[in-house]
């Protein structure tokens, strides 16, 4: 077993070498000329306005903790679905689909909840309340 | 990798004081293989999506370098190789050049639990399909390291629309290979082959309907996991200029192409392994594969490979064919499109399939009796899509230019 592991190391090492490697050779053989226009960021071809180091959009952060959320939901679930089909030839497979039903329905309510909210939808429907209409022959 | 092991032991009769030294060289050796493995593949696969891309639309695609275009991809290479690697000023210097890095190894380490025949196979871990999910992952960070570290909007954006992508369709990309370990029984990839069988019935895609829906889930969540058409919204061309990429040149450029299309292997693999019955051969059981010895052992090797080897080809045929159909999907569908269709079905359906499992399982009656009238249904999707292909060629048969070998 550990054996198989190393293998992992080994192929993380070699995919390391092989950019690595490459880029080596090629600096051997590649032209180096830098000059401040060439060296600018790409924007379309006109100097950049200010820094791409921003802010961003705060959505992203909502669906990374869906996300997360849902990826400790697998972890746990994979190791279940290995011994299901023992539950089942054990005779305890009814026992196990519930545990696993209950499991899973606590975590859909919570997709459930962040779709009612809306937080699914990339551009987000912020709900205002109606504008005050002016009423007519009342100037205001 | 343990077989070779195993095999150069015995023929040279190692003491058992070097053989740990064998192991760890063989194992070396053998990553380096894979590397060169993964890096071809992904020249072989730009070079037949080219083509195929050509064919599609009635012209002939590269056909120059070497026999039928063949050595395009090598030009390509020697090309990137010797291009000025320019680092913009503004960006954050050892981050952008250490990203490439993340992506590569991040892919490449997939393909150690990924087999090609029964004993051809970098590593068969007891956690293999949890690993291959785990270990793609990595690249990811390299998406969104590219895209912080290039100091451009194009690259932020880009990074940061990967990001979600590929975050948001793991759930479904996972959830649909849960039916595989639930009727395995275990994680390991060989493991998951060996309990299916070498005909359609005993492929686990044909277990049930929800399998077949699953199995489509799994191909669209795949799509999207390797930004294909129409998930490439992290680089679409025409909107984003290239997405987090947007100023690499040279061969951290190109790495970033190798690892995206070393992906399709990872990702038609899996559905391969998991769905399409792997290197099971028809009418040969796995105990009559494992009781062969010398001739029919390598004949057993080669025809599991060649089974293998032609069921990727349809896959990925599959892939490069819907990514020369579709238009690319808006980034507010894309979200719509996993988190309010592929994740309600694929809850759904694995519910189905845990009480499927309990009412008709694998071995009874009505289990096979429902595989047979799957695969029923299955070679009747696979007849309306020829069908179909003959009925379009023959429409458009005086435009098209169908003369194979230019």
């Amino acid at each position: 077993m550990e054996l198989d592991f190393l293998a992992v190391l080994a192929v993380f090492v070699a995919g390391f070498l092989f950019v690595f490697l490459t880029l080596t050779v090629g600096k051997l053989l590649r032209p180096h000329n830098p000059y401040p226009d060439k060296n600018a960021t790409y924007e379309c071809g006109e100097r950049p306005i200010g820094e791409a180091w921003i802010q961003f959009n705060p959505r992203f952060y909502l669906i990374a903790l869906i996300f997360l959320i849902f990826d400790v939901e697998i972890a746990f679930v994979f190791p279940i679905a290995t011994v299901f089909k023992r539950f089942i030839a054990e005779g305890n497979g009814v026992l196990a689909f519930v545990e696993l039903f209950i499991f899973m329905a606590v975590l859909l309510l919570g997709l459930v909840y962040v779709w009612v909210k809306g937080d699914l939808m990339w551009v987000k429907q912020i709900t205002r309340p109606a504008p005050v209409k002016a009423e007519p022959g009342n100037p205001t | 990798m343990r077989a070779l092991v195993d095999l150069l032991n015995r023929s040279f009769a190692v003491p058992a004081v070097y053989q740990p030294y064998l192991a760890a060289g063989v194992i070396f050796v053998l990553a380096f293989v894979i590397v060169v493995f993964a890096a071809v593949y992904s020249g072989v696969l730009i070079f037949a999506e080219r083509r195929v891309a050509g064919r599609i639309m009635s012209r002939i695609g590269p056909n120059r370098v070497g026999p039928h275009g063949l050595l395009q991809f090598v030009a390509d290479a020697v090309k990137l190789i010797v291009k000025e690697d320019i680092i913009p000023d503004a960006s954050d210097r050892p981050l952008y050049r250490f990203a490439p890095y993340l992506m590569t190894m991040g892919v490449f380490a997939g393909f150690v639990v990924l087999p090609l025949s029964p004993h051809v196979i970098g590593a068969d871990l007891n956690i293999g399909l949890l690993y291959v999910l785990a270990i793609t992952a990595i690249a990811v960070v390299g998406v969104l390291m590219s895209g912080w570290a290039s100091n451009s909007k194009w690259s932020l954006f880009g990074g940061m629309r990967s990001a979600a992508q590929i975050v948001s369709y793991e759930i479904p990309n996972a959830l649909a290979l849960l039916p595989g370990v639930l009727l395995a029984g275990t994680l390991s990839t060989q493991a998951i082959i060996r309990a299916q069988g070498g005909w359609p019935w005993e492929w686990y895609v044909f277990h049930s309907p929800m399998m077949l829906a699953l199995f489509v889930i799994y191909f669209i969540a795949a799509l999207a996991e390797g930004a294909r058409i129409p998930f490439d919204l992290p680089e679409g061309e025409s909107e984003l200029v290239a997405g987090y990429f947007t100023e690499y040149t040279g061969f951290r450029f190109a790495a970033y192409f190798v690892g995206e299309l070393a992906h399709t292997w990872i990702a038609g693999s899996l559905a391969v392994i998991v769905f399409l019955g792997g290197w099971q051969i028809p009418g040969v059981s796995v105990a009559e594969i494992d009781a062969a010895q010398g001739g029919m052992l390598w004949l057993y090797e080669a025809l599991a490979l060649a089974i293998f080897v032609l069921k990727m080809i349809f896959v990925v045929f599959l892939m490069i064919q819907l990514r020369w159909t579709l238009p690319r999907v808006r980034v507010d569908q894309m979200m719509v499109i996993c988190w309010k269709y592929l994740l309600p079905i694929t809850f759904v359906a694995l519910f189905l399939i845990l009480g499927f499992m309990l009412v008709w399982p694998w071995e009874s009656v009505g289990g096979l009796l429902w595989r047979v009238a799957m695969t029923a249904v299955g070679l009747g999707v696979v007849v309306v899509y020829f069908w179909r292909v003959r009925y379009n060629i023959v429409a458009a048969r005086d435009r098209l230019y169908l003369k194979f070998w230019i």
